[in-house]
């Protein structure tokens, strides 16, 4: 019985997926939505990051919600 | 209870998917599209099928779409070297407020036509991936070309491609 509750609530979960379409990314593109604030700054750190780690990538996806690159 | 178990997990199966539209391809017959033009001229309308005859190159595009913003200037150039041979472009906005695309066409002034799909119901049909889209059609309405995004460099490509297809028809 529990197992079969897990399960549906796992369902009911799932609903909540959605797939975002790329006309409807206005709001996922809007600068209050980025990670960072500043991308000159970003990049910068990014720069100074790669190089103590002497390794670098894995910082994220690319694209910024517009789903074009 | 095996048959219970089979379908809870088809149950999610099913609601882990979303219904993806299937993309117009190249050498398809452009969807129907009829839609009301941006701006002070709302109650005019744009239908593709009045540019039947002329090559035709159809872009999705949004405001907050950057590639958008490298596209325009390059298609209105494109347009006025090429649009007294029989090109022309129809850009479908898809914002979500009306107010951003007219602040951008405000920045990026076009002369091409621009109409409004504020339902967005036409990108759905023609199922495209990425903004912007453009599909590049020939004189018959047939997709000779799928652009998703836009570089600096796309607009000689185009330009190779809409020439091609006014001269093999002209």
């Amino acid at each position: 019985m529990m197992k079969l509750l897990s399960l549906l609530v796992l369902a009911l979960m799932l609903g909540g997926c959605e797939t975002v379409a790329p006309w409807e990314r206005g709001t996922l593109a809007k600068p209050e939505m980025q990670w960072q604030t500043d991308t000159m700054e970003a990049r910068l750190k990014g720069q100074l990051y790669n190089s103590k780690e002497a390794a670098s990538g894995g910082g994220g996806a690319a694209g910024g919600g517009c789903g074009c690159n | 209870m095996s048959f219970k178990r089979h379908w809870l997990a088809l149950l999610l199966l099913l609601l882990g998917f979303s219904v993806q539209a299937e993309s117009v391809k190249e050498g398809q017959l452009a969807p129907a599209l009829n839609l009301p033009l941006l701006g002070a001229r709302a109650d005019e309308s744009m239908s593709l099928e009045a540019l039947r005859g002329k090559v035709v190159y159809l872009d999705f595009w949004a405001s907050w779409c950057g590639p958008c913003r490298l596209s325009f200037p390059q298609l209105e150039a494109l347009r006025q070297e090429l649009g007294p041979r029989g090109f022309e472009v129809l850009a479908v906005n898809v914002d979500e407020f009306e107010d951003d695309a007219l602040a951008f066409l405000d920045a990026i002034p076009v002369t091409y036509p621009v109409v409004r799909d504020a339902d967005a119901d036409s990108p759905a049909r023609y199922g495209i991936l990425g903004m912007p889209t453009g599909f590049l059609l020939d004189r018959e309405g047939v997709v000779k070309r799928v652009h998703q995004g836009y570089r600096r460099s796309d607009g000689e490509k185009l330009r190779k491609e809409i020439v091609q297809l006014l001269e093999s028809t002209e």
